[in-house]
């Protein structure tokens, strides 16, 4: 007979001291943790060399709540601040986890310099399609036609391909899941932690609060249900064909999964190809 | 890196991650490195920011020289935060300031800004470089308490907090929220004052210690020139030129720029007659010596707008212009 335990496995990666959480009822990105958490335990990582960096908003404080070296850092500077600390030290699996509007707005420069260069990272973006913390506002993946706080009349840009934008960047894994789709999510960042290179992983996730609610699209567990009747799985779709529109089907899967050298290896190889003897690395592969 | 606010974030990942991390910029990059100083001052991370400063405000004179970004450097990020910048007016000074702001940088837990100018920085003279064994380094302030009795900012004796070695298993938090000695958010008033003030005192307490300036011919002086960088050489060529019709000229330059020695400016105006601030700025560091001399001496400035030195004969007529 099995016993019942009282322990949620989840908890020891957590900083409980610092619970309750700012996340609404309803938000997905606390289950995105949750699967992290599963995945940091699938993965067999060495904890103690695990680090977690984010940037600002509400994903943004996925770092600070994860029982890890954690660095929440300034808006959309994430991803400049984990290559610094990665290639410093080489030994640290180096995670960076934010949002759409910080990763891909602000950071978006970033992002695309930094799949090119396959900085040996793993980005996971939690895209709700808005900006969250600060109310609401239209972000670089806000659906066309959807309603922002500065888009009343619905939205008339154009938003990023999340997918498709880090493959043509030169991202070596790129995958697209959704909060509802936890086993998935889980895999993928088992998947992207095993990976060399810069992996990227985007999991759509509901605001109810602020982009379900103003586009009158009901509440978390709506949005969890038209997760799991729009989504198609189609692993290894081309990432041009993958874009989002106003509720309408969702292509999710594993898109990407290719080996290039990393920065550090391309790297290396140059300086010591020049310099010879007189190159002192800090390590790593 | 593809920008300035990814090289000035870049380093504070690779000093987190155990390295020792410049970067360096000119004119409007230096602007947009200024969120990544306040960050840096509000997480306590030792780097080195270098500015060749060029004129401006934008795009400005590259590659022509110009001394307008020294506020900047004190004051350009939002938010309270004391700063240390020094001064190179030589290739050998900035080689050994080099030094001096990472040793700065480690000891306070605090960015250290190099602020030269066009000038030295395209200046080729003879540098002197010691055998490393010459070279005192301060060593990054590691904590040796195990991680269950560790907080990441908990300030030792002298107000500073010791860093923890990242991948060792202590999982501090580092934010640039306002945070408590645990690194955790806090969102209120006492939280703010508790840290800030720290943030601020372990600068300020120590501002003599850190205060550095070099005097020239001030024995005997009724006029004190003060100049830095570059402008402090051809302020020494005047004072020279002034010595020989006779006026007792002497010269002060603060290496270190910020903090500024007030107690040797409070000095001198107590015993002088006039300080002529010279700067390639419409007036910026004259403030400072303004504020120290109170009413005790006359300040005059000696501006330029940047892209070319001043003329020694300029400064001159100033000097004449003070005596009378």
């Amino acid at each position: 007979m099995s016993t019942l335990t009282t322990i949620n496995p989840v908890e020891p990666f957590l900083r409980t001291d610092r619970m309750p959480h700012i996340w609404c009822p309803g938000c997905g990105i606390g289950t995105t943790v949750n699967c992290f958490a599963r995945a940091l335990v699938e993965s067999k990582l060495p904890l103690d060399k695990v680090a977690v960096v984010s940037g600002i908003g509400c994903t943004g404080r996925v770092a600070g709540y994860i029982h890890l070296d954690s660095f929440h850092t300034t808006h959309g500077r994430a991803i400049p601040f984990a290559t610094g600390l990665k290639l410093a030290n080489p030994d640290l699996h180096v995670v960076v986890y934010s949002g759409d509007g910080d990763l891909i707005a602000i950071g978006g420069n970033h992002f695309i310099h930094a799949a090119r260069r396959n900085v040996d990272i793993t980005v996971i973006c939690v895209n709700n399609f808005t900006y969250g913390m600060t109310g609401g506002q239209v972000a670089p993946t806000t659906p066309v036609g959807a309603t922002a706080t500065t888009s009343p009349y619905g939205c008339f840009e154009r938003p990023f391909n999340l997918p498709f934008l880090a493959e043509s960047s030169g991202a070596v894994y790129v995958a697209r899941w959704t909060a509802y789709h936890v086993r998935h999510v889980a895999h993928a960042m088992v998947e992207a932690f095993q990976k060399k290179g810069f992996s990227f992983i985007e999991i759509l996730s509901p605001c109810p609060t602020l982009y379900q609610r103003r586009n009158k699209l009901g509440d978390g567990l709506d949005t969890m249900r038209y997760y799991k009747q729009h989504s198609i799985i189609k692993n290894g779709a081309h990432t041009r064909d993958v874009d989002i529109d106003l509720q309408g089907d969702i292509t999710i899967g594993k898109f990407v999964d290719i080996e290039r050298p990393t920065l550090q290896q391309t790297m290396d190889q140059q300086l010591r190809q020049t310099l010879k003897d007189r190159y002192v690395g800090r390590g790593g592969a | 890196m593809e920008d300035e606010l990814a090289s000035s974030m870049a380093i504070l990942g690779a000093t987190w991650g155990g390295a020792k991390a410049f970067t360096v910029t000119s004119g409007p990059g230096f602007s947009l490195m200024m969120e990544h100083i306040g960050y840096a001052a509000m997480t306590e991370t030792p780097c080195v920011f270098v500015d060749v400063q060029r004129g401006g405000p934008s795009t400005g004179l590259p590659t022509l020289p110009g001394q307008a970004d020294m506020m900047q450097a004190r004051w350009g990020s939002h938010g309270d935060y004391e700063i240390i910048a020094l001064c190179p007016n030589s290739p050998q000074e900035c080689f050994d300031l080099m030094i001096d702001a990472f040793n700065f940088s480690e000891e306070y837990r605090t960015p250290v800004l190099l602020m030269m100018d066009e000038c030295v920085g395209h200046m080729t003279e003879k540098v002197i470089i010691p055998p490393a064994e010459d070279i005192k380094i301060y060593p990054r302030r590691y904590t040796s308490l195990p991680p269950s009795e560790y907080l990441p900012f908990r300030p030792g004796p002298d107000g500073i907090p010791e860093m923890a070695k990242v991948g060792t298993g202590y999982r501090a938090e580092v934010t640039g929220l306002t945070h408590d000695e645990h690194g955790y958010p806090a969102m209120n008033w006492q939280a703010q004052h508790k840290l800030v003030s720290r943030l601020v005192g372990k600068i300020r307490n120590n501002a003599d210690r850190i205060a550095r300036w070099e005097e020239h011919g001030l024995e005997d002086a009724e006029i004190v020139l003060v100049a830095y960088g570059i402008t402090s050489r051809v302020a020494e060529r005047a004072m020279q030129m002034a010595r020989a019709e006779g006026l007792k000229v002497g010269l002060l330059r603060p290496v270190v720029v910020w903090p500024f020695p007030d107690q040797r400016i409070r000095e001198w105006a107590s015993r002088v007659g006039a300080f002529v601030v010279v700067e390639m700025n419409y007036g910026q560091m004259v403030y400072e010596v303004e504020r120290c001399a109170a009413s005790q001496a006359r300040t005059l400035l000696l501006g330029h707008g940047g892209g070319m030195v001043h003329e020694p004969q300029e400064i001159l007529k100033t000097i004449r212009e003070a005596v009378q």
